[in-house]
């Protein structure tokens, strides 16, 4: 399963991208929406939501089963990808592109430095 | 904990792509692909299915069809050779002990279809019933395969690979014939609301005929199909699941099922006289199928509250509608409960009354 390597990971299977103005956008990883099979729904939080590194951010919802997505890092949504709202399965079959999720002005830039880095999560998922 | 079942199917769906989950006891493909795709593959072309686990039972001798009859509530006696009939099996009190088909090879020759999960108990039951019954029983779950060919193709992809005239076979009929070279139980029953055809065969012959149908179905675009779209085609199509819409402790009029309690057949059956006592008093609690507008899919468990708040039911089933796209699902309900509403993470949504089937199916004939 592709992990790029342009992204930071955190153990819950969130990817974090810094963008060059240096806001964040978060989503799932690959392997997260492959263990999840077909995601009907994603449940986002409000714009300029304050959410600390690990607090729960929203759902994702498959036929299976509805769990919960973490804040990789901590900041403040800045933007939300309201596509999502019509076509949740996006993040099925682009989940690291046009399924991304939010969009976090961080708090600091030591949040995504704790998070694993692609070759790391790539072990953690074996 | 025992080790999961297999299907004779196991090493084609694992060369397919599935992915296995424990169902009943079985490792069975709950999808090949995805759920929501599979869903659709059906509804619109065909869609097959490796359905081995579920359990087939043989009632033979020369009280098997007036044995059959006191056994479950439909009526059996109506049954003549290539007629295949729904039933519910109840216990004396009225609850379910499965839901069941039953089809009939000859006078004296039924083989009684029974959901994956209940054979043991089912077996156990229906034997215990039989004393004083001039018939056989046999357990023969592990002589057949069941595969379903599911979809508005169906028809089209069988018959290429048999001589049998598919054309002749009515809906809820069956008929011994040869499909790609192996001896099968062709009949014409399903769990999706299409049209559609069902192959009992030998184990042994299970891989080879789906390959046969799957190289068959390629120019009309049939695909393997797991039991997540199992699950939601029978929900779309209004169709009861043992454990969720009847149960032990829902009787088949709660489920809607009434058309299947012939409570006036002269034989009478297991159940009778507590089914003819919920009829005339009402039911406490029935079954009512839902849509919501929404796409957040209401979970089995969660429970139904009225206009003021009071909890007055349970979700039973509920899946996103791959046509719809919204949530559809069932609860049971107490009876006169107004206006219906689950909570769903702190939102509130409305439980909208639906008489299923939630999609439009072909005619049955």
């Amino acid at each position: 399963m592709p992990v790029p390597s342009d992204c930071k990971y955190a153990k819950s299977h969130e990817w974090a991208k810094r963008l060059p103005d240096g806001a964040v956008l978060v989503g799932i990883t690959d392997y997260a929406q492959h263990s999840l099979g077909d995601i009907t729904y994603v449940q986002l939080p409000q714009v300029g939501a304050v959410l600390a590194a690990g607090e729960s951010f929203g759902v994702v919802e498959s036929v299976k089963a509805a769990s919960d997505l973490y804040a990789p890092v901590a900041g403040t949504v800045v933007e939300v990808n309201e596509a999502l709202n019509a076509a949740p399965e996006t993040v099925n079959t682009d989940p690291q592109g046009g399924g991304w999720m939010l969009k976090l002005q961080p708090a600091d830039l030591a949040g995504l430095d704790a998070l694993l880095s692609a070759d790391a999560y790539q072990t953690l998922i074996g | 904990m025992p080790a999961l079942k297999r299907t004779p199917l196991f090493a084609f769906n694992q060369q397919h792509g599935a992915r296995f989950v424990d169902f009943g006891g079985w490792e069975m493909p709950v999808q090949y692909r995805s759920i929501l795709e599979e869903h659709r593959v059906v509804r619109q072309r065909a869609g097959l299915f490796d359905v081995s686990h579920m359990g087939e039972v043989e009632v033979t001798g020369p009280d098997a069809s007036r044995f059959l009859d006191h056994l479950v509530t439909n009526d059996v006696a109506k049954l003549f050779p290539g007629r295949v009939l729904y039933s519910a099996m109840c216990q004396p009190d009225g609850g379910v002990v499965d839901d069941l088909i039953i089809y009939c090879r000859g006078a004296q020759d039924f083989l009684v279809c029974v959901n994956a999960s209940n054979t043991e108990k089912d077996v156990a039951w229906i034997l215990q019933q039989a004393a004083g019954f001039n018939c056989t029983v046999r357990n023969l779950s592990d002589d057949f395969a069941l595969l379903a060919l599911q979809g508005p193709a169906s028809a089209a992809i069988l018959q290429a690979l048999t001589s049998f005239d598919l054309g002749a076979l009515k809906y809820y009929h069956c008929a011994a014939g040869t499909v790609a070279g192996a001896e099968c139980l062709i009949a014409r029953t399903g769990y999706t609301g299409e049209n559609g055809y069902e192959l009992f065969c030998r184990p042994a012959d299970a891989e080879p005929l789906a390959v046969a149908l799957l190289a068959a179905g390629q120019p009309h675009g049939l695909e393997l199909a797991g039991l997540g779209a199992r699950d939601s085609l029978r929900l779309e199509a209004g169709y009861p699941l043992y454990g969720h819409e009847i149960s032990a402790t829902i009787t088949p009029l709660q489920a809607g099922l009434g058309w299947v309690v012939k409570l006036d057949k002269p034989a009478g059956f297991i159940g009778r006289d507590a089914l003819r006592a919920q009829q005339a008093a009402g039911v406490p609690s029935r079954i009512v199928f839902f849509r919501t507008g929404d796409r957040r899919i209401i979970r089995a468990g969660t429970p139904v509250v009225d206009a003021a708040g009071a909890v007055v039911g349970e979700v039973k089933s509920g899946t996103l509608s791959p046509v719809l796209n919204e949530a559809i699902g069932s609860a049971l309900v107490q009876t006169g409960a107004g206006e219906l509403s689950v909570d769903v993470r702190g939102t509130a949504i409305k439980l909208i009354p639906v008489r299923p089937p939630f999609v439009p199916l072909p005619p049955k004939s």
